[in-house]
């Protein structure tokens, strides 16, 4: 694996080079020094940040620093962000304001969450990495000039991986005809507790979540509850109980089973602590069947893209389509983007905020609302999609949804529920143990 | 089930680190001033075990941090960052005589840290621990390419940094046992500079005729990282530990083909007849044999071989006539070559000659021979192979492991910097004041 690591790093590197170039060695024989850039860490786990920071360029000079990274799709994304060098010859990303590019102000991730796909690529894209077990690779290129940068060759250029998995992290893949999935453990002895990673209509089985969550010291199941395109009756409570039995076979360690309760019976379901993004916890046995009876209430944006969040609303309207929430005896974290075109997840959070309340669960609640942000929270530095491509499982169409979210405020967002979720997580499923086996 | 065992987290930032970077590593949620063993084990690519471990008390938050807080025991003790590491011992029932070397840089270097519940100092293997993380440790960056180099006769591997380049260039020379040492070069190459370690003792050549390579070998050497696309041409240094100093100096003073930017030279000595070349060093060194002395434990110490130092110019290179920057670091406790003297002696010919200003110096107390790249752990004896006679022996090295520790990192960092200056500044620049001496 890491022989083929290595040769990525080789292919990906072509885009950096100039091709041999006698101009440019005959130019750079006469003395001189080349800029020194460093990305530090070079390999880092996703949700880490890193500094980049150039030395030995001409003093106080317009340069460009850009990062490129060619996804698992074959699509290229890119960032950039315009910089002058100061007195020394030096620009820092942490410390230096970007004049412009696809990021401006100071910003020290921005070469990561503003990326986008280069001009003319492909329509409603969305980065999202399928292989877990192998690091995102992003060259950090510096560039002559601004506007003009791309006319120029890049002057240095450094590779930096991106993981998901930390290391030591064994990635387990459950693949029975109920259940599909991936578990991923930590190293260690444990026991961990455990999470239940569940992810949208979309279906289809995304694992970097769970893997990062692992990384953070979790167990952690990606389900796969319903495959992209396929209408799939499950039963959800059926698949708690193997979840719970199978967690333990697979890995031979003692976990807590604080998180799920030996009842089949979903309602009775004792999870330490739930999160939710985006949906609130409205899973319903014919979940897949109520939404095509609501297409009437799509609309479309100037760009023909999908808006979903008024379905949303209109079942908002209709008891028999809710779960009780008056029932949840564990804290419960919603995150919501009040720009969420997708689903009116702020709506839904009021909702859910008054049904506790009457119960007198509302100490249960931890709320996120964050403003310009859209549907698709995602780990940290993640780029912001704005609006992708959906495949509609009823009809096997192929649509783009739009998400909503203005970039900054959204990756601003990215950043900070995640450090909240982490620590919410922490506290409820690490430092209360003590306190819940005494 | 044990409540203990749950609460417990363990983190090592970077988790994924160059050999040469600091890591951060912290317990929490242990129980408030609870004892803590942390244990490092590393099994290394020839199958053998290294450990090291270091006792601590939680704080009142139940947390301990590495990097701030007082080990009071253990194969290391005080507050050390990376103990841990420089540390690392081989498990008991080692063989003796054991260095660690890594041969593959393409893979890191893996390392289970764990802790565990109260002051251990053995049975770790039997004790379930309170919680265990893996780390890894590069030689080499993301996008550093590793080509191995058989034209023009070679035996050699070059490492290019990531990017377009080109780059300044380095020649890396290992000592008396010979092979092909890559990792110093791939983490050169890391930190950008295009790195070519090269095998002079066992190359191919050497192998296939029984002859000792001559001066035109690495001048062969030279040349191709001269010519090469990616390498800056008037930018190439060369770098020396041992037996690669004497090469270094006389390459340096005498070569007409290379004009080396800069050199470091490590643990060497200038002292070799000024007639001939690596054939005659080596025989001169044979020929005053009867130097060799032995501990008590019959482990081989040949720092007197050059001693002392001859006042004879046909004996020792005149570095007088040196004129580009040299970076000397020399251990005081040297037990394999007389690195301190030699360089004293150099010091002296230098402010004779008037070249001094061109000078670095790093002499450090009770540090020994193998001043490698920091955080490895230090090898007072291991077990070498005589290339001349193919012999294994014990071989005292020297050096006391926590100072010898220190100035490996402290000459690291200062190394770097050296070969940063001169490489990549704007004008040729002398010695700065990073000499101690």
């Amino acid at each position: 694996m890491l022989q083929g690591l290595i040769k990525i790093s080789h292919m990906h590197m072509t885009e950096g080079f100039f091709i041999k170039n006698d101009q440019t060695k005959a130019r750079r024989c006469s003395d001189s020094p080349p800029p020194i850039l460093s990305v530090r860490p070079s390999r880092a786990l996703v949700d880490e940040a890193f500094e980049v920071l150039v030395e030995n360029l001409a003093p106080v000079s317009p340069f460009t620093l850009r990062s490129l990274h060619h996804s698992e799709d074959g699509d290229d994304w890119e960032a950039y962000g315009h910089y002058f060098s100061d007195h020394s010859g030096r620009v820092s990303v942490s410390e230096d304001l970007s004049f412009g590019g696809t990021y401006s102000g100071m910003e020290p991730m921005g070469l990561i969450w503003s990326m986008r796909p280069v001009p003319g690529s492909r329509t409603g894209l969305r980065l999202r990495k399928k292989d877990v077990t192998t690091p995102m690779l992003i060259t950090v290129s510096l560039y002559n000039g601004h506007e003009d940068f791309r006319g120029n060759s890049p002057l240095v250029s450094m590779v930096t991986e991106r993981w998901y998995m930390g290391p030591g992290i064994q990635r387990i893949e459950i693949s029975d005809e109920e259940l599909r999935g991936g578990l991923f453990v930590p190293p260690g002895p444990g026991p961990f507790p455990g999470i239940l990673d569940l992810w949208g209509g979309g279906g289809g089985l995304l694992e970097y979540r769970s893997a990062l969550l692992a990384s953070r010291g979790y167990v952690c199941l990606a389900l796969e509850y319903f495959k992209t395109g396929q209408m799939k009756s499950t039963d959800m409570s059926f698949e708690y109980f193997e979840v719970c039995g199978l967690i333990h076979q697979k890995t031979k360690k003692p976990l807590i089973f604080l998180f799920i309760s030996k009842e089949p019976d979903y309602e009775n379901i004792q999870p330490a602590a739930c999160v939710c993004v985006q949906k609130a916890y409205r899973v319903l046995k014919d979940h897949p069947q109520v939404i095509p009876d609501r297409f009437n209430k799509i609309r479309v944006d100037e760009n023909n893209h999908q808006i979903w969040r008024d379905v949303g609303l209109a079942l908002l309207k209709e008891p028999s389509m809710k779960v009780d929430v008056a029932k949840i005896n564990c804290p419960l974290m919603l995150v919501n983007g009040c720009d969420d075109q997708n689903w009116c997840s702020v709506e839904t959070a009021d909702d859910i905020s008054k049904t506790m309340d009457a119960a007198g669960k509302g100490h249960l609640l931890t709320r996120l609302d964050y403003p310009d942000t859209g549907h698709l929270i995602e780990p940290p530095f993640s780029p912001h999609c704005v609006a992708g491509n959906f495949m509609v499982y009823s009809s096997n169409e192929k649509v783009i949804q739009r998400y909503g979210g203005k970039t900054k405020p959204h990756s601003d967002a990215q950043d900070d529920s995640w450090r909240k979720i982490l620590s919410f997580l922490r506290r409820h499923l690490y430092s209360e143990r003590a306190k819940l086996s005494t | 089930m044990d409540e203990k065992h749950s609460c417990v987290t363990l983190s090592v930032q970077p988790s994924r680190g160059l050999v040469d970077e600091k890591f951060v590593i912290l317990v929490q949620n242990s129980f408030p001033s609870s004892l803590l063993t942390i244990y490092a084990h590393h099994q290394c690519e020839d199958g053998n075990s290294w450990h090291a471990f270091a006792h601590y008390t939680s704080d009142a938050a139940g947390a301990v941090n590495v990097s701030e807080d007082c080990s009071m025991g253990g194969t290391y003790s005080g507050v050390e960052a990376m103990g841990l590491l420089w540390s690392l011992k081989p498990v008991p029932g080692s063989k003796p005589g054991l260095r660690m070397r890594k041969k593959n840089v393409q893979a890191p270097m893996v390392v289970t840290i764990s802790v565990y519940s109260s002051h251990l100092t053995e049975g770790f293997g039997d004790q379930v621990p309170l919680a265990g993380v893996e780390v890894e440790r590069w030689y080499m960056a993301p996008g550093v390419r590793r080509i191995p180099v058989t034209e023009d006769g070679l035996t050699a591997t070059l490492f290019l940094p990531s990017g377009p380049g080109p780059f300044p260039g380095l020649l890396d020379l290992w000592g008396g046992g010979g092979q092909l040492v890559e990792y110093r070069a791939a983490l050169l190459a890391s930190h950008g500079i295009a790195s070519m370690a090269l095998d002079y003792l066992t190359c191919k050549y050497t192998m296939e005729t029984g002859k000792i390579v001559e001066q035109d070998y690495f001048e062969m050497a030279y040349k191709f990282l001269q010519k090469h696309p990616k390498v800056l041409g008037s930018r190439i240094a060369m770098l020396g530990l041992s037996l690669g100093t004497s090469v270094i100096l006389k390459m340096a003073v005498h070569s007409q083909i290379m004009k080396l930017r800069c050199a470091v030279c490590v643990s060497g000595s200038h002292v070799q007849p000024m007639d001939g070349f690596l054939k005659e060093m080596l025989d001169y060194f044979s020929k005053n044999c009867g130097n060799t002395r032995f501990t008590k434990d019959n482990e081989v110490v040949w720092r007197d071989l050059l001693l002392p130092i001859p006042i004879d110019l046909s004996l020792k290179v005149d570095v007088g006539k040196l004129q580009c920057p040299l970076m000397l670091i020399v251990g005081e406790d040297d037990q394999n070559w007389c690195a301190y003297e030699s360089a004293m002696d150099m010091k002296g010919m230098m402010e004779r000659a008037g070249n001094s200003h061109l000078l670095t110096l790093l002499s450090y107390p009770n540090a020994g021979h193998l001043m490698e790249p920091p955080y490895m752990p230090h090898a007072r004896v291991s077990l070498f192979r005589d290339m001349q006679s193919r012999q294994k022996m014990m071989v005292l090295w020297g050096g006391q492991t926590l100072e010898h520790s220190r100035a490996q990192e402290d000459a690291w960092r200062k190394l770097l910097v050296f070969l940063r200056k001169n490489l990549y500044s704007g004008v040729k620049s002398g010695s700065s004041s990073l000499s101690n001496l």
